[in-house]
């Protein structure tokens, strides 16, 4: 019976959230809030490991008080438990501050065997967290993975790295990261998210960790890094150049310019 | 923080040869290393690579740490990372450079915690302040805008995307020194039970790729695109839609949650143009775009747009190509 951790976080709906070129900042309050769509692939796989084996999945994020949501979300998608770590004290963490965080709370949790993390969040779009997780439990990590081959007394996981594919075997206790290829996540069904409604989620505070975790590690002030600026890419250096009416005279146009700039002499 | 003193870069190797990311690397190393007066050095962990140590001094290193063992021929996590924060304790560079790419982006951040420090992921731009700073620049939010972040810590650690820095050109007279250090082996727990190269195209390193999304009708129709990209020297790339209905290959996605590319020449058709598709070709040197829908946002981001139906256009294109090629 493997005990599994999935650490997910709440993540804007990119697709709709707006941003303030002048001031370049994100409008947070402009998109509904959604689980990032990758921790979704890996609340999945470890559903699918339960499914087969057995076992519990505790599922964890760090966010602001209404990231509650996203883990009843995650309840109602097969999670058995799960825990919201909430404070000031986390806020404004970089990578190294949130994956120490974590690390904490998975500690204090007590035993574990998998944590099962997405490749990246589409916000903060670093992948880091994971193998960051790993390293502060000192235990061995696999990212990018596609496949979970085989899951018993070791775990065997299929990563693809630009053009190389590794079968990869460990023993537990492990971390992966799984890329959107692993597989497709199933929807809840009604009843499933009723149930979720009235379970539980747990809240921890900085407190609560105080006593396996060094505060002055948390939030920003045990960030090693912090963004200065924020600029939104105009795309306006682009020349523009839109063709359209009768097909013949595009295409002839489009290669007349591409010669013009010279564009399909160095191809072939 | 002084004690920090001068610029490391992680060479990176497959089955021995060394990855065109890593002169990228020492490319942009050497221009900031020149600009802080300081010295550029690189580390090499991998068996019998002597002769290819000598690479990276031809192409900007002045130093090259070199570890030779028989673990060090594929990619060993564990041991990878112990032996890099080790020379890093022990060398004190106060940057340290990563190539984005998926090694990299797996290692990097073990090294940074081992040795409790920031890293900032998938950088495409690199400055230094008017104190020497290093000013780090990528995207975030799926591409939508551009951060400037900064690394309290040391050293101020980075992983960098491939193609966006340019590699000096190879000088083979160059001198440097290559120091060979000895490896401190830990248990590596993980195993690699069986490699194998996939087959197909790396479309992060063509020149050409001609994209289809979902205004092709059926997937016979990226033929369509195949005739065109084989032309120029291309390959086929693919919006999601089509991958996660199964029409092409995953290794053809273009986009976030796919390969991120730059080619010399992007040709886009029936593309919308979504954020999660431009953050993974907005830097492609020339974009053409190809959609029946005007409005489309794919436009705003082209250099060249073609208002029409895919299925005429293209083969239209690919035909001219031929013609005045013949003629
Ligand atoms: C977490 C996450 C990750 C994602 N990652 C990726 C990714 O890596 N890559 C990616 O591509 N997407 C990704 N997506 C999906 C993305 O949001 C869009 O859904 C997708 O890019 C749209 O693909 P499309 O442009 O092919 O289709 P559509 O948006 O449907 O666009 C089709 C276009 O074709 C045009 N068209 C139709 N018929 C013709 C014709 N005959 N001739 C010319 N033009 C025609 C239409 O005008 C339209 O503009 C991701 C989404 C999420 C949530
Ligand atoms: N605040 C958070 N709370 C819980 N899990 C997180 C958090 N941030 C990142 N993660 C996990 O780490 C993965 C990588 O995130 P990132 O490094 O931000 O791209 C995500 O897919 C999640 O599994």
């Amino acid at each position: 019976m493997l005990k599994i951790v999935v650490p997910i976080k709440q993540v804007p709906d990119i697709g709709r959230v707006k941003f303030d070129t002048e001031k370049g900042r994100v409008d947070r309050t402009s998109a509904p809030a959604e689980i990032n769509p990758f921790d979704l692939n890996a609340l999945e796989a470890a559903v699918q490991i339960k499914d087969k084996l057995g076992g519990t999945i505790t599922t964890i994020s760090m966010g602001p008080p209404q990231a509650e949501s996203a883990l009843k979300d995650a309840l109602s998608r097969g999670a058995d438990e799960a825990v919201l770590l909430v404070d000031r004290e986390f806020a404004g963490a970089d990578t190294l501050a949130t994956s120490y965080t974590l690390a904490s709370a998975i500690r204090k949790l007590g035993g574990f065997d998998l944590i099962i993390c997405g490749e990246k969040t589409v916000d903060g779009d670093t992948g880091q967290v994971g193998p960051e997780i790993a390293e502060h439990l000192g235990i061995p990590h696999v990212a990018y993975v596609s496949k979970v081959e085989e899951v018993g007394e070791k775990i065997t996981v299929v990563c693809d790295m630009e053009g190389d594919r590794y079968l990869i075997e460990s023993g537990f206790p492990m971390l992966i990261t799984v890329s959107k290829d692993i597989n497709t996540p199933r929807l809840p069904t009604f009843s499933d998210k009723l149930k979720a409604r009235k379970a539980k989620v747990e809240i921890w505070t900085a407190a609560d960790l105080s006593s396996i975790a060094d505060q002055a590690r948390f939030g920003s002030q045990g960030s090693a890094t912090a963004v200065r600026k924020v600029v939104v890419p105009s795309e306006e250096a682009r020349k523009g150049k839109i063709f359209r009416g009768i097909v013949d005279e595009e295409v002839g146009g489009i290669i007349d310019a591409l010669e013009e700039g010279r564009i399909l002499e160095g191809i072939k | 923080m002084k004690e920090y003193k001068g610029l490391m870069v992680f060479a990176e190797q497959r089955e021995g040869r060394i990855h065109p990311i890593s002169y990228e690397l020492l490319g942009k190393g050497k221009e900031i290393a020149d600009r802080l007066g300081v010295e550029l050095s690189s580390v090499l962990l991998g068996h019998q690579m002597e002769e290819e140590a000598k690479e990276l001094i031809y192409y900007g290193a002045d130093k090259v740490f070199l570890y030779d063992h028989p673990a060090f021929k594929d990619f060993d996590l564990l041991n990878y990372k112990h032996n890099i924060a080790r020379l890093v304790r022990e060398v004190k560079p106060e940057i340290f450079l990563f190539g984005a790419t998926r090694l990299g982006r797996s290692l990097g951040p073990r090294v940074a915690v081992a040795l409790d420090t920031g890293l900032t992921a998938d950088c495409t731009g690199l400055d230094l302040d008017e104190d020497g700073n290093l000013i780090q620049i990528r995207p975030a939010f799926t591409g939508n805008i551009l951060a400037h972040i900064k690394t309290a810590t040391r050293p101020q650690m980075s992983t960098i995307r491939y193609k966006v820095m340019q590699k000096k050109v190879r000088d083979a007279n160059r001198r440097g020194e290559i120091i060979k250090k000895d490896a401190e082996l830990v248990p590596s727990l993980l195993t690699i039970k069986k490699k194998e190269k996939l087959g197909g195209v790396n479309i992060a390193e063509a020149d050409v790729i001609v994209s289809g999304g979902r205004g092709l009708k059926k997937a016979e129709d990226f033929g369509i695109l195949a005739a065109l990209a084989e032309l120029l020297g291309g390959v086929v790339g693919s919006s999601r839609p089509l991958v996660d209905d199964g029409w092409i290959g995953k290794e053809h996605q273009v986009g976030f949650s796919g390969n991120t590319v730059k080619p010399k020449l992007y040709v886009a058709c029936g593309i919308s143009g979504s954020p999660q598709h431009l953050a993974g070709m907005r830097d492609s040197d020339v974009i053409i775009a190809i959609n029946s829908d005007p409005s489309a946002p794919i436009f705003k981001l082209a250099d060249y747009g073609i208002v029409g139906d895919l299925y005429e256009v293209v083969p239209r294109l690919t035909n001219e190509i031929k013609g005045r090629r013949a003629g």
